[in-house]
């Protein structure tokens, strides 16, 4: 664990609220100079407790309106069925994010889909073919309330 | 809205990190500056890019445990889905709510310091929202996020 001061916790939070705000107006936010700001920024940086700035995609923008949480049971006989399940999630386009996890379920993976049509023949012909699964269940995600991701620093 | 292969591999690029310049791009995609900047800023206007996001050291912060929860709400609770939204989105440690469909109304995901301050937001402050049902729970052991259907 990476021991932070009060200033550096202030301008996480600040920058956690803003994430594209400039360095100097993160500073005033935060009440230090701008000099002081940028420096604990690439040293927070450089320590990896800031892993990446990433620019958010609005995939429904793109034409993707559908996005499906599919939860798998893997069937566990096989020793290295996590790893080659895993491995062909990879390969599908259309899945973004591969989680696991310790509970009744065991894989998580999010899907989106352009519309119905299109996420039958994506879990038809790509997620069912997936090697190992026991098990699966759907949620269909119909919005997303709270979406910041924020720490409680 | 429509992307070329050129806008494809922006948007990746910056799906990554989002402080490249236009610039530095351009010479990555053999663009120039100007060129480049245009694109990010219609990428930006027509919505394919919906803001920044910052992506911390949860584990080095001292957040050693995320666990996502499934919730149904009671059948009284069903009632008053504005309230548990509302409710739910206020407490710190929940960091994204979904309202799905499927067996569970809601998915959070909600970090902790360590499981002993995971039971402690369960019961303090999960259990006790106005109309939550039977509660799944699920600790999260790896995670890993794809780029999506733009490679």
């Amino acid at each position: 664990m990476i021991i932070l001061d009060d200033v550096d916790r202030r301008i996480l939070r600040h920058f956690q609220a803003e994430p594209a705000l400039a360095t100097a107006d993160l500073a005033e936010r935060a009440g230090v100079t701008a000099a002081t700001c940028w420096r604990r920024l690439d040293r927070m940086r450089s320590e990896g407790v800031i892993l990446a700035e990433e620019a958010v995609i609005d995939w429904s923008a793109l034409g993707y309106t559908l996005e499906v949480s599919l939860r798998f049971t893997i069937d566990k006989d096989q020793p290295r069925a996590f790893d080659e399940f895993i491995a062909a999630a990879r390969e599908v386009p259309e899945v973004l994010e591969i989680q696991t996890f310790l509970g009744l379920v065991d894989v998580r993976l999010s899907v989106i889909a352009r519309d119905l049509r299109h996420y039958q023949e994506v879990y038809r012909e790509r997620i069912l073919t997936l090697p190992h699964i026991a098990d699966v269940e759907a949620l269909m995600h119909i919005a997303r309330i709270k979406t910041d991701e924020v720490l409680p620093l | 809205m429509d992307l070329d292969e050129i806008d494809r591999m922006i948007l990746r690029a910056l799906a990554q990190d989002a402080t490249q310049t236009a610039g530095a791009l351009g010479r990555r995609f053999g663009l120039s500056q100007p060129a480049t900047w245009r694109r990010v800023k219609r990428l930006e206007e027509g919505g394919a890019i919906k803001g920044r996001r910052l992506r911390l050291n949860a584990e080095a912060l001292g957040f050693g445990v995320t666990v996502f929860l499934g919730i149904k709400l009671s059948r009284k609770g069903r009632a008053s889905f504005a309230d548990f939204e509302r409710t739910v989105s206020a407490i710190p440690e929940v960091q994204t709510v979904e309202h799905v469909l499927g067996r569970f109304d809601f998915r959070l995901r909600v970090v902790a310091r360590d499981l002993a301050d995971f039971e402690r937001v369960l019961r303090r402050r999960i259990m006790t929202l106005p109309g939550a049902g039977e509660i799944e729970a699920n600790v999260l052991l790896s995670e890993e996020r794809r780029p999506g259907p733009i490679g």
